[in-house]
């Protein structure tokens, strides 16, 4: 399969990305690692007159945490998040999903900040995301603005970026200690795009959740925020009948739809059961029992 | 519009002039002729179309050539060099590591990469090494007996001393 035929541009610094994205916006592509991208304009889902590459762009593909907030290039791959040890020591949810993204060797180009732009609703790293209470920085030329993540996602494929913005990276609210986390994944094989996914993290003041965050992958038009079973849990001390509740709640929140992976009945009963086990484990980590 | 890209394929420059649309898997079988790369799916799925572009397994039906500029590419062909099997290649006839044989340039080249990394994998770390490769044949046995194979052939040629012989 070939794509239609598109002019190129490879610039080498982002205020020319943005440039090229302004003038050309309404018929531009911004191709980051190209994993969900390609693919679509194989398919012909996609035909742009212009892709703009990122990738020899120097300086895009970071992970910092210079100031309590940790940044993410647009550049940052999954392979890297798999092997950070910042996000291993600090951020256990990235850590957790990232060996879960697609298959090893996708996971070689693909990027975060891409994967979210595409705002697949069987994306894994939106969902990680609203658990995580990320922001966006949208920068076009001459403005810059800063999205909250749970306002980002319009719809399947759909999200607030405006034809001219690029996601120019993602920020993370650094937890005071860590926390507990899980990143839960139900997929028919390797590579698959998950049938069910639910991310959870949890920061605890001793048995007391302070902040709890639960994210939905694949059960509804765009990735959820389970906000109702999030405020289930804060505040409280956590007992199997509040998590019970919880994971209730997450359940009744997802919108699933019935396809060849399950009825909307049994991805709703793994929604409950993921955000049940989830929570169960990421209470162990954050008690330090693993 | 058409660009001209220069790559280093298997440690040889070469140049072609290429639409941005085409992609890698054709820019290496179909220019250069090096039709040891397979491709399979051609939805990025299968991994037949594994080459590594710096050192790294990418799956080449979802590159586009003009990414490739300036950059290095090894596909299969280079593991033969010098008309003597690499240790892979040895492994998976050793081990019955293919029936087909459509999937085995990828496997081994994401092998290959596997090996640079950590020498002495588990079988796990094989297993999820090549868990973007599919093959149909196999079930998959004699793929991870193959990798532990060359592994094994590959520390031992790392530790024979300098101008012994490596091969037997």
């Amino acid at each position: 399969m070939l794509p239609a035929p598109f002019d190129y541009a490879a610039p080498q610094t982002l205020d020319e990305v943005l440039t090229l994205l302004d003038d050309r916006a309404e018929d531009a592509k911004v191709l980051a690692g190209g994993q969900s991208l390609i693919p679509l304009l194989k398919l012909r889902f996609a035909s742009p007159a212009l892709l703009i590459d990122l990738n020899r762009v120097p300086g895009l593909d970071t992970l910092d945490e210079p100031d309590g907030i940790l940044r993410i290039g647009p550049l940052f791959r999954h392979k890297a998040a798999e092997r950070s040890s910042v996000l291993r020591a600090r951020y256990p949810l990235m850590a957790e999903a990232a060996p879960q993204i697609a298959d090893p060797i996708i996971r070689n180009l693909g990027t975060i900040a891409g994967s979210i732009a595409h705002a697949d609703p069987s994306g894994d790293w939106g969902s990680v995301m609203l658990a995580m209470n990320a922001e966006f920085v949208l920068r076009s030329t001459g403005k810059t603005r800063t999205v909250k993540a749970a306002d980002f996602f319009t719809g399947p494929f759909g999200t607030v970026l405006e034809a001219n913005e690029m996601l120019a990276e993602i920020r993370i609210p650094a937890a005071p200690a860590k926390p507990g986390a899980a990143y839960l994944k139900l997929e028919r094989k390797v590579g698959d795009f998950a049938t069910v996914g639910v991310a959870v993290q949890l920061a605890m003041d001793d048995g007391t959740v302070r902040a709890a965050g639960i994210g939905l992958t694949a059960v509804g038009p765009q990735n959820i925020k389970a906000t109702r079973a999030e405020q289930v849990l804060n505040g409280q001390r956590l007992s199997d009948a509040v998590i019970k509740e919880a994971a209730a709640q997450a359940a009744a929140q997802a919108e699933p739809k019935a396809d060849q992976r399950g009825s909307v009945e049994y991805k709703r009963n793994v929604v409950r059961v993921f955000t049940e086990r989830g929570l169960k484990r990421a209470y162990e980590q954050a008690r330090g029992g693993g | 519009m058409v660009r001209s890209i220069t790559v280093t394929v298997n440690g040889e420059r070469r140049s072609a002039e290429v639409e941005p649309r085409l992609l890698l898997v054709h820019l290496v079988r179909e220019r250069f002729r090096l039709t040891g790369t397979h491709i399979g799916c051609d939805t990025s799925h299968c991994g037949a179309c594994t080459i590594l572009l710096d050192g790294t397994p990418v799956k080449s039906c979802t590159v586009l050539a003009v990414q490739a500029d300036l950059r290095q590419l090894t596909t299969v062909e280079a593991l033969a060099a010098g008309g003597a099997l690499h240790p892979i290649q040895e492994g998976f006839r050793q081990e019955h590591g293919l029936q087909c044989g459509f999937c085995t340039p990828g496997m081994m080249l994401t092998s290959f990469a596997l090996l640079q990394d950590k020498p002495d994998p588990t079988e796990e770390e094989i297993r999820w090494a090549i868990s973007g490769n599919i093959c149909r044949c196999t079930g998959y046995m004699n793929i991870v007996k193959s990798v532990r194979y060359a592994a094994a052939r590959m520390r031992q040629q790392a530790a024979a001393p300098v101008g012994a012989s490596v091969r037997s």
